[in-house]
């Protein structure tokens, strides 16, 4: 039952074809401003089609939410602030870049604990290699082969 | 021994994986739907025009206060509130419990029509041409449907078509947990 | 008829792919070579079985047999034959059954090429394969049939998406399907290895040309794969982070890992456990991405239509395969020690930091894309992990393994010797940097800090990259496939990287809304909206519209961009006109009509993005030299001295 309701869903999500559309309002007069309507809408997700921001989206949902963003711009709310208003309504599904909380810390830390832990696997092999090479008078040419 | 340890690894990495694919693919039926942050929060405003005198506004606040009632949003180019329009009625009818209807970013003509054709489960309907209030509310896709307390607290919401069957397992608890 | 017939012919592949992988597994355990003998039978059997199963879907579509169910929902009788047979792998069931074929293909391939290796090793290499195409022929024969049928039959067909109605969908998946289940050679081969208890640098020689190859036409399918998002949906991005395309993404990435370890391997004889890791990794990311496509488990653009039934069939065969790989790992490799020293400048130091750069950098897209179904999973909450979050980790191990490869290409093996080529590494650097800034300065800005970076680090790489070859060319030496291919991959990665530098740093978008006759300047380029027109294609009609690109008052591009309306999916879908140079494309895409004439637009000007395919096509290329390069051939009189040189190879690594 469940997934002839996800079908339905799903079509009706503009035909099920990953469409893209265009922004039709006219872009904020001050550049400052227009730079941060640029970024929220590439940042913030189409609550209703798959993996689309709002700027790209061509349904409907997608330019309403478009309009509030721009809507909170002018009336003077700051990024975080729009953010925040949006995740109280959709949660955190809306957002594409994750919130720096400590459920998603591990997220973001993860790539660079991984280049200092991989740096100190890499070091630890390295010693470990030329170590053995002290023993060893022999060389070897760009062939591979053995001298 | 410790060079075994380390040779288990990948296995045991891949042991993990799957155990959480597997978990992913039980929940999978749900993905796309999103868990409403509003539940347990006081409802939204909601002053909006009715749908048959448009230049009368109601508050759902006052309408409501003091009673249980349902926000279903709709509209009329959507096929599954077709589909969930007679469980929706039952429902009302049966279990006696208010429904507000909030026709979203419709045409109010072709609304009159389908509830004249279909039936007005609703105890009123009002319109969201612009859709501010649905986003306020948190809706990205019709049908959903709101359970709202006494107290204007929303207790529950479902997305997609509500039948009798989901009303009885999810909605229905609710309300006799804390004594409709 | 034909339908059944294919639908037999599956049935009796599978049966083969049975014979296929007994014979193979179980048949070295005996003494008599008959049933090694006969595998190459079950393979060709199993091939001719799988190509007539293809021949039976592509025959129903062009015969427009809308009986059988798949036809029914993926042509109509309005599309024209060139996508009725791209279609057979436009949706879930057809594609696998592409999978099929090609994982036979390969089969046959790697059967009619190995002969002058040892006949047990080859058996077992086949049988995996062969377990791996019982698996497939499985799963599509008990969830996935497409030669199921329809009764009644439908007048007409549901059509193809029209988004796929392109030229790149005909070659894009089979590209990319070559190049994911080529990885499954090497995991066979290491598969075999690690159930012979035996690996040595004759096997590494003997697994690099595969992987090489297998990498070359999956860089040049995920390549084809996005430069068809580019021009084809009409956003003007090439990359979107998408879970689909992570899971392209990542095995290409253990890929590049593997070829390079796989060379350490056969040229000293070490990393060992490492390119046996990497061996079962690859493939089993490619696993994994079918996985995470069929079965529902992730939301994307990109996704077929999600069955969680079949995704608990999928699951099941990765424990089997994997589980069963890792298992034999943890088994083998802790004997696969080696005493061999080497510097922290020689050659097997930098691909010892290529590898786990390349490895950290498929972590982090493996983390971000897995993230939102586990934080589910484990009820903490919905997220999104959008470009936003990839973009700035995956830079983090990228930057410093770009700045390791043109040092890294000239350094000898096991001593370094950097003295050696300090002129040619230094002057590069020094020429990379002087033309990256000359060019930020003069035709971009420095606006964005990354692009400097990018450049001179990709410049550096190119050019390092021609060091090799024309010095050898200077000194009248011979230039064998394997350094020609090579110095055609690195530079390939070096024009890759400015494209993706420029292209992200320079582009200039815009959305707007145009009037007809009305202009709009971005950078240097004026663009007039003059007005639209109606137009018609074989199976849709369309609004068209003309936009005049002028730079300097001079007309450079005159763009016709499409709103589709194809009659039967009743969908809207937006063509693209693109006027591409080799240093710009002009883009436009029409969004809505806004009445009285006036459209929204979307207008992009971006530079250098020709780079990127171009870069890509290049690696492809020094892939595909390299890995057809003669010193992989070996001698028709081999088997003896091959088993000599494992017989030696194995004394020596008991040691």
């Amino acid at each position: 039952m469940k997934w002839v309701l996800a079908l339905i869903a799903a079509l009706l999500c503009a035909g099920a074809a990953p469409a893209f559309a265009v922004d039709a309002s006219p872009p904020l007069e001050d550049p400052v401003l227009q730079q941060r309507y640029l970024g929220l809408t590439h940042e913030l997700r189409c609550v209703k089609c798959q993996n689309e921001a709002i700027a790209d989206s061509p349904v409907e949902i997608a330019a309403d939410l478009r309009r509030e963003v721009r809507e909170a711009i002018v009336a003077g709310q700051s990024d975080e602030q729009i953010r925040e208003l949006l995740v109280g309504r959709y949660g955190e599904f809306i957002l594409f870049r994750p919130r720096w909380s400590a459920r998603n810390a591990l997220l973001w830390l993860a790539p660079g604990l991984m280049l200092l832990g991989g740096a100190f696997v890499g070091w630890r092999i390295v010693r470990r290699r030329g170590a053995l090479l002290a023993n060893d008078p022999s060389t070897v040419d760009s062939e591979g082969e053995s001298s | 021994m410790k060079a075994l340890n380390r040779f288990v690894l990948p296995l045991g990495g891949f042991a993990l994986l799957v155990l959480l694919l597997a978990i992913g693919l039980r929940q999978a039926p749900d993905k796309g739907i999103i868990v409403s942050p509003l539940i347990g929060k006081p409802a939204p405003a909601l002053r909006l025009p009715l749908l048959n005198e448009p230049a009368v506004m109601l508050d759902a606040a006052e309408t409501f206060r003091g009673r249980w009632y349902l926000l279903n949003v709709w509209g009329t180019w959507c096929p599954e509130c077709r589909y969930e329009h007679k469980a929706l009625t039952e429902i009302s009818q049966r279990y006696q419990i208010p429904v507000l209807g909030m026709d979203w970013k419709d045409d109010d003509a072709a609304a009159r029509e389908w509830l004249q054709q279909l039936g007005n489960p609703y105890e009123q309907v009002v319109t969201d041409h612009e859709g501010r209030t649905a986003i306020a509310w948190g809706v990205y896709g019709a049908p959903e449907t709101y359970l709202i307390n006494p107290a204007g607290i929303i207790v529950h919401k479902k997305v997609g078509g509500l039948t009798l069957d989901i009303w009885q397992r999810e909605f229905l608890p609710l309300m006799t947990r804390s004594g409709s | 008829m034909i339908p059944e017939i294919g639908h037999y012919a599956l049935i009796l592949a599978l049966l083969l792919a049975v014979a296929q992988s007994a014979f193979g597994l179980l048949g070295p355990l005996s003494q008599r070579s008959r049933y090694l003998d006969a595998v190459p039978f079950a393979v060709a059997g199993q091939f001719v079985f799988t190509a007539l199963a293809m021949g039976c879907l592509v025959t129903s579509f062009v015969q427009f047999d809308f009986s059988v169910r798949y036809v029914a929902e993926n042509a109509n009788s309005a599309l024209p034959i060139f996508y009725r047979v791209a279609a057979l792998w436009g949706a879930h069931e057809g594609s696998l059954l592409l999978w099929i074929f090609v994982l036979s293909l390969w089969t046959v391939a790697v059967t009619l090429r190995s002969r002058s290796l040892p006949p047990q090793f080859v058996a077992r290499v086949l049988g995996v394969l062969g377990l791996l195409s019982v698996g497939f022929l499985l799963f599509t024969l008990a969830t996935s049939n497409p030669f199921l049928r329809l009764d009644p039959a439908p007048p007409d067909g549901r059509d193809l998406n029209p988004v796929l109605q392109d030229f790149a969908l005909a070659i894009h998946p089979p590209m990319l399907y070559t190049g994911y289940v080529g990885l499954s050679v090497a995991f066979a081969f290491a598969c075999a290895a690690m159930i012979e208890g035996r690996l040595d640098q004759a096997w590494a020689r003997w697994t690099r040309p595969w992987t090489t190859l297998a990498w070359a036409f999956l860089t040049a399918g995920i390549a084809l794969g996005s430069w068809w998002a580019y021009y084809e949906l009409g956003w003007g991005g090439f990359w979107f982070w998408d879970p689909v395309e992570n899971a392209s993404f990542m095995p290409w990435l253990v890929a590049t890992a593997l070829i390079h370890s796989l060379a350490v391997t056969d040229k000293r004889g070490l990393f060992k456990s490492w390119t046996l890791l990497l061996a079962i990794s690859g493939f089993s990311l490619s696993l994994l991405g079918t996985f995470l496509v069929r079965s529902g488990v992730l939301v994307s653009v990109h996704s077929f239509a999600a069955d969680p039934a079949r995704g608990i069939f999928i699951l099941a065969f990765l424990v089997i395969i994997i589980g069963g790989a890792l298992t034999l790992y943890a088994w083998r490799a802790p004997l696969l020690r080696s005493d061999a020293g080497f510097e922290l400048t020689s050659r097997e130091s930098f691909l010892l930091f290529n590898n786990i750069l390349l490895v950290i950098a498929a972590a982090v897209i493996f983390g971000g894309t897995l993230a939102p179904m586990v934080s589910d999973a484990l009820h903490l909450g919905t997220l999104s992990v959008g470009p936003q979050y990839f973009n700035p980790t995956f830079l983090l191990p990228t930057l410093p393994l770009l700045a390791l490869v043109s040092v890294g290409m000239h350094s000898g093996w096991k001593r370094g010797n950097l003295g050696r080529v300090r002129r040619p590494i230094l002057g590069t650097l020094v020429l990379a940097v002087a033309l990256a800034l000359a060019l930020c300065a003069g035709a971009y800005d420095f606006s964005v800090m990354l692009l400097p970076v990018g450049l001179a680090l990709g410049l550096w790489i190119a050019l390092a990259a021609l060091v090799d070859p024309v010095d050898r060319l200077r000194r009248g030496l011979s230039l064998p496939a394997g350094i020609v291919g090579m110095s055609l991959a690195h530079i390939g990665l070096g024009v890759l990287t400015i494209g993706i530098t420029v292209v992200q740093s320079v582009t200039v978008e815009r959305d707007t809304a145009l009037a007809q006759g009305a202009q709009t300047t971005l950078g240097s380029y004026s663009f007039r909206f003059d007005g639209t027109a109606p137009a018609e294609g074989a199976n849709f009609s369309a609004t068209e519209a003309t936009v005049t690109v002028n730079q300097n008052g001079r007309e450079v591009a005159v763009l016709k961009p499409q709103k589709r309306n194809y009659w039967v999916q009743q969908s809207a879908m937006t063509e693209a006109a693109i006027s591409s140079s080799w240093n710009r494309d002009l883009f436009v895409a029409m969004g809505e009509d806004l009445g009285q004439g006036k459209w929204s637009l979307r207008l992009q000007v971006r530079p250098l993005i020709q780079f990127v395919w171009f870069g890509a096509i290049i690696m492809m290329v020094g892939g595909v030299v390299s890995g057809l390069d003669r010193r992989y051939k070996l001698p028709k009189t081999a088997p003896v001295a091959a088993a000599e040189t494992a017989t030696a190879d194995a004394q020596g690594q008991a040691a």
